[in-house]
């Protein structure tokens, strides 16, 4: 793990990682003042799930390191989210579809 | 021929060395250790002893349902006891089983390794496990739980009055414990082969524990989570769950199965990667369609995590989603399906014996072929309206869990008991042990398939008297499953004084494993070993001279 002496970004890297942490988290709590609805249905949920995985990106990148790890690691961490992926559509799928049942 | 000499050198006769047992005998020793061999002698301890209570509980279970009326025990004891049966045998006992007392022992002795990746990650599994089932049983004792072990809401977070709370915080610590295993099983496997030790060389038990090691990674800290959301809607009145208060009870089951489906396949992957063992060792022949095998398990684990919902088929979920994971569910059962075709190749023209572990991978094979194929019954969408919630499920799952689990695990245990330590079991008690159990299992769960399709539902601690003249079958079998479980202990107990010494190779079996000594030196092996042969092979190739092996065991044989 020595390279990652070499790669890493730093304890101001760090703190500008977690000051995108919070502003994110601040932006969370201002747009949920807003009704979004008009948009589309969901647009709240929607806005707060990007800007949710926007700061799990930088957790899993920079204070996991996986941006600096090898091609094994990265195709463990992809199928972590992939394996999300499955649960949410699959969960989906059943509420979604509720109501056309007795169509 | 350098390994014929290893063999010969390190066999009974040589002067006795250190090993892993005799290296150090104080508590400290073992509570500290770093090895995987000790760590998994504590496994078997502990998960025996969560076995005994979770078998109290099943006899509790089958004495009240002797009898049509609720006269052993009331209503609220009954649930609070096939509860604590279910979570003691299911987090407890199933799933740790074979990975961490088998897989733990043997995973890097098969690849070559000295140990696993992270020792002390290892080590602090079994704390974790030793943290998590304390807490369970403090709970057991202050009065347990009553809401089934898939703590279904609204009623465990609404209405329980029990020990939802410390039993959840249990299961969830334990979760723990079975990630850290998956983590350093699949670390090890990638990172610490020995040199000539391929992916297609690899045991097919490693294969297995490796899917499994995936199933552990990607499902358990799901269930972590719901049980947390469960307990933060209990503690705070937070709606996740309760509709009451804007939460959905089936969310819960969506959650809680997206992790337990696939559970059922942490409990048996391993159990499959110990019958490809056994089969091709007591059939002397190389195993038919390694590559298909090994991939299966890795097929098993994915497919396994898209079936969830037929556990929900009646719960609420959409018609729609129910027929996908009915769709899926058959899906899976292909290459489940290609293991044992592919086993029963592996059994044809070959030289078959029948010594006590075989005995069990022969069990193996037959009750999980009955418990896969209910299960089909039980994935089809319109069947389960009949079957949901019956004694029958109550047999399919017994007949995959303990027909597969239990008899993988005590096969494996005694296959590898030899090289575990150093002694020889009983062979006369272990096959009359082996064919109790077989029977009793029939006995004690055939019965309650007909019984489910007559209607008799579970978990109701009386029963219309017509029901009764099979529910005495079902506890009588239950008696002789508890007479053939027993036995082990004590013979197995018994062989640890009084066994024979064991020679390294008893089975005359090429793996890595039978190439150190019986037990193995802490580090496993004095020198790393270079594998240039194929896996199960029984030939010339394998760098073993079987035959004069036998030779010289029959002129001298083990003290």
């Amino acid at each position: 793990m020595s390279e990652h002496g070499d790669t890493h970004i730093g304890l101001p890297g760090y703190f500008g990682v977690f000051a995108i942490l919070v502003v994110g988290t601040i932006i969370t709590y201002y747009v949920a003042l807003f009704d979004l609805e008009w948009i589309f249905p969901g647009a709240n949920t929607l806005v707060a799930l990007l800007i949710a995985f926007t700061k799990m990106t930088f957790v899993v990148l920079y204070f996991m390191h996986v941006r600096w790890s090898s091609k094994l690691v990265w195709l463990s961490a992809v199928s972590g989210f992939f394996w999300l992926a499955i649960m949410f559509a699959y969960t989906m799928q059943d509420y979604l579809t509720r109501s056309i049942i007795g169509r | 021929m350098e390994n014929v000499d290893a063999m010969k050198l390190d066999g009974a006769k040589k002067e006795p060395k250190v090993n892993y047992l005799t290296n150090g005998f104080s508590l400290k020793s073992w509570l500290l250790t770093k090895d995987h061999k000790r760590i998994a002698i504590m496994y078997l301890i502990s998960v025996s002893v969560f076995f005994l209570m979770g078998g109290l509980y099943a006899a509790a279970i089958r004495l009240e349902l002797l009898t049509p009326a609720s006269d052993l025990m009331e209503s609220g004891t009954y649930n609070k006891v096939f509860t604590q049966h279910g979570v003691l045998m299911v987090f407890f006992y199933l799933i740790p089983a074979i990975p961490a007392i088998l897989g733990n022992f043997l995973l890097p002795l098969m690849i070559g390794a000295k140990d696993l990746a992270f020792p002390r990650i290892n080590l602090l599994s079994l704390y974790l496990y030793w943290i998590g089932g304390i807490l369970t049983l403090y709970a057991l004792m202050q009065g347990g739980v009553d809401t089934g072990w898939t703590f279904y809401t609204p009623y465990s977070t609404t209405f329980s009055n029990s020990f939802v709370m410390a039993v959840g915080l249990g299961i969830f610590i334990n979760g723990f414990s079975s990630i850290l295993t998956g983590l350093n099983f699949i670390v090890s496997t990638h990172t610490m082969r020995a040199p000539g030790m391929t992916w297609f060389r690899l045991p097919l038990f490693v294969w297995a524990h490796y899917a499994t090691s995936l199933v552990m990674i990607l499902g358990t800290p799901v269930v972590a989570i719901t049980i947390l959301l469960l307990a933060i809607e209990r503690v705070t009145q937070v709606g996740v769950f309760d509709p009451a208060i804007g939460g959905d009870p089936i969310l819960f089951q969506h959650l809680f199965w997206f992790y337990s489906h696939p559970a059922v396949y942490i409990m048996i992957l391993p159990a499959m990667g110990v019958i490809s063992e056994l089969i091709s060792s007591f059939s002397r022949k190389k195993i038919f369609g390694y590559e298909f095998i090994a991939f299966s398990s890795i097929a098993i684990a994915v497919f396994g995590f898209l079936v969830w919902g037929h556990h929900m088929f009646v719960s609420g979920q959409s018609i729609y989603a129910g027929l996908v994971f009915s769709f899926l569910t058959m899906v899976v059962a292909v290459p489940s399906a290609i293991k044992v075709f592919n086993w029963t190749a592996t059994l044809y023209k070959g030289s078959i014996s029948y010594e006590t572990p075989m005995l069990y991978a022969f069990g193996f094979l037959g009750l999980f072929l009955i418990g896969g194929l209910t299960g089909l019954f039980l994935g089809s969408v319109g069947l389960t309206v009949h079957l949901t919630d019956t004694y029958f499920i109550v047999a399919h799952f017994h007949y995959v869990m303990v027909g597969g689990t239990v008899m993988g695990y005590l096969g494996g245990l005694h296959f590898w008991w030899s090289k575990m330590t150093g002694r020889h079991y009983s062979e006369f008690w272990g096959k009359i042990s082996a064919m109790l159990i077989f029977i009793g299992f029939n006995l004690t769960f055939f019965p309650q398939f007909i019984l489910g399709y007559q209607g008799m539902p579970r978990r109701y601690a009386a029963y219309p008297e017509e029901l009764q003249v099979l529910n005495i079958f079902s506890t009588a079998g239950a008696s002789v499953l508890g007479v053939g479980l027993t036995m082990p202990v004590v013979y197995l107990v018994h062989s640890l004084i009084w066994g024979e010494k064991a020679e390294d190779n008893p089975w005359m079996l090429s793996g890595l494993e039978w190439r150190t000594s019986s037990p193995p030196p802490t580090f496993n092996f004095d020198e790393t070993p270079i594998v240039t042969w194929e896996a199960y092979e029984f030939g010339e190739e394998s760098g073993l001279d079987i035959d004069e092996a036998r030779r010289e065991a029959e002129v001298s044989p083990a003290a």
